[in-house]
């Protein structure tokens, strides 16, 4: 039997549920703070009997860390004794949108302001709104850098896509 | 639409000129790393960079699924008359001004091209080009903002965006090359109109802009049929050597 899953779908067969926890504890390779499934990464996971499938949406089409994420996924889920198997897809484009309410708190309080459209962005270490981009391109392609006029701290923040 | 049904002969010529194209000014903004005349600018045009050759990467993956190939052999295993990029890329890198103009040549021209390929029919090109297009609205912006600044700031960096575009409006328009046998991609509804259709419409958005600005404008003549090589000339000669240089040293090596 295959079942086709995706990160909003946890009920089913205990293997798949399982699955999904162990594919929720993987985390990102640029952004250590946050899941791959909390950055709304996983697309389609299936599960039978030879194999488990994880379809990734890529965050920036030329991701380099998107081989180090494979290699993660196949660590993680090991333990399941079956085939694990990787597979970038465009079928939808990943956005920040796709980003959980837990992520978004998870990169806020690792100091990475959450995407938002730059007039609303807040500092992530003091919360103020006197912030200003300094640029829009940053240290990963996912990343923009800022500057907070109250705390007078630089700060980074996710870039919308 | 099943591979089988495909217009290969024609969709493969498409895909090298979209590859090319990135992966050459993927590699001529590279070159600012390190050396570009701010601490952002060096992180800009090296993150622009990435994604250009990211682009590159993902449009090579298509075409050797289409070829038996692969994406390295692709991009590296070709002599340098082989490349099918836009002559606009041919410059080398210049100076800031230079970068800046042809950045905002190719980008502005580019994107009306991504608009042409964004509802087609073949879905795994349709599907990159959405992830595509989402990542270029920031190259505009950042190449807009730069221009405008060049643009309206009398003296020296107004001249040199000037005689940048003096030399690169020529070459301008060679991004809308027609291509062998574009009508079957524009019947198979892979591509929304024809390389002199696209070059219209960008020709409408660029023209006004640098009337606006009083700066050189384009020569009237439509993309040369020969836009994209052979004969790449002595700096794209250069830069071949140089992003050829690590793969040719150790033929077949896995880095």
């Amino acid at each position: 039997m295959v079942t086709t899953l995706t990160r909003t779908v946890t009920e089913g067969a205990d293997i798949n549920a399982a699955v999904l926890d162990a594919l929720a504890a993987i985390p990102d390779p640029e952004l250590p703070m946050v899941g791959i499934v909390d950055l709304g990464m996983v697309h389609a996971v299936t599960v039978d009997g030879a194999t488990i499938r994880v379809e990734v949406l890529p965050t920036f089409v030329g991701c380099p860390a998107l081989d180090l994420i494979g290699a993660s996924i196949r660590d993680g889920l090991a333990g399941f004794g079956r085939e694990v198997v990787v597979e970038p897809t465009f079928a939808v484009p990943w956005t920040t949108d796709r980003i959980t309410p837990a992520g978004r708190a998870a990169l806020t309080r690792a100091g990475i302001a959450a995407p938002d459209d730059p007039a609303a962005v807040r500092c992530p270490l003091c919360g103020s709104d006197r912030v200003a981009m300094d640029s829009v391109f940053g240290p990963t392609q996912c990343r923009s850098l800022f500057y907070c006029r109250a705390c007078r701290q630089p700060f980074e923040a996710m870039k919308p896509v | 639409m099943s591979i089988q049904a495909l217009p290969d002969l024609a969709i493969v010529d498409l895909l090298w000129t979209l590859a090319d194209d990135e992966f050459v000014i993927g590699f001529s903004d590279s070159e600012w790393t390190g050396i570009a005349p701010l601490l952002e600018e060096d992180v800009a045009m090296s993150s622009l960079a990435q994604d250009e050759l990211g682009h590159a990467a993902a449009l090579y993956d298509l075409l050797a699924g289409l070829t038996a190939s692969d994406r390295d052999a692709l991009a590296y295993d070709r002599e340098a008359d082989a490349y099918r990029h836009a002559r606009l890329l041919d410059h080398g890198r210049g100076d800031w001004a230079m970068t800046i103009a042809r950045r905002w040549l190719y980008e502005t021209a580019d994107a009306i091209r991504l608009d042409a390929l964004a509802g087609g029919t073949w879905a795994p090109l349709r599907e990159l080009i959405a992830k595509i297009q989402r990542e270029e609205r920031y190259h505009r912006m950042h190449v807009s903002t730069w221009f405008e600044r060049l643009a309206t700031t009398p003296g020296e960096p107004r001249d040199r965006l000037a005689d940048a575009l003096a030399t690169l409006g020529p070459d301008a328009s060679t991004v809308f090359t027609p291509l062998a046998d574009e009508t079957t991609l524009v019947d198979a509804g892979i591509l929304a109109g024809t390389m002199r259709d696209q070059e219209a419409a960008w020709r409408a958005t660029v023209e006004p802009v640098l009337a606006q600005h009083g700066l050189p404008t384009l020569p009237d003549a439509p993309a040369p049929l020969d836009g994209r090589g052979p004969g790449h000339g002595p700096a794209f000669d250069w830069l071949h050597g140089e992003f050829t240089a690590v793969r040719s040293a150790d033929p077949g090596a896995t880095w």
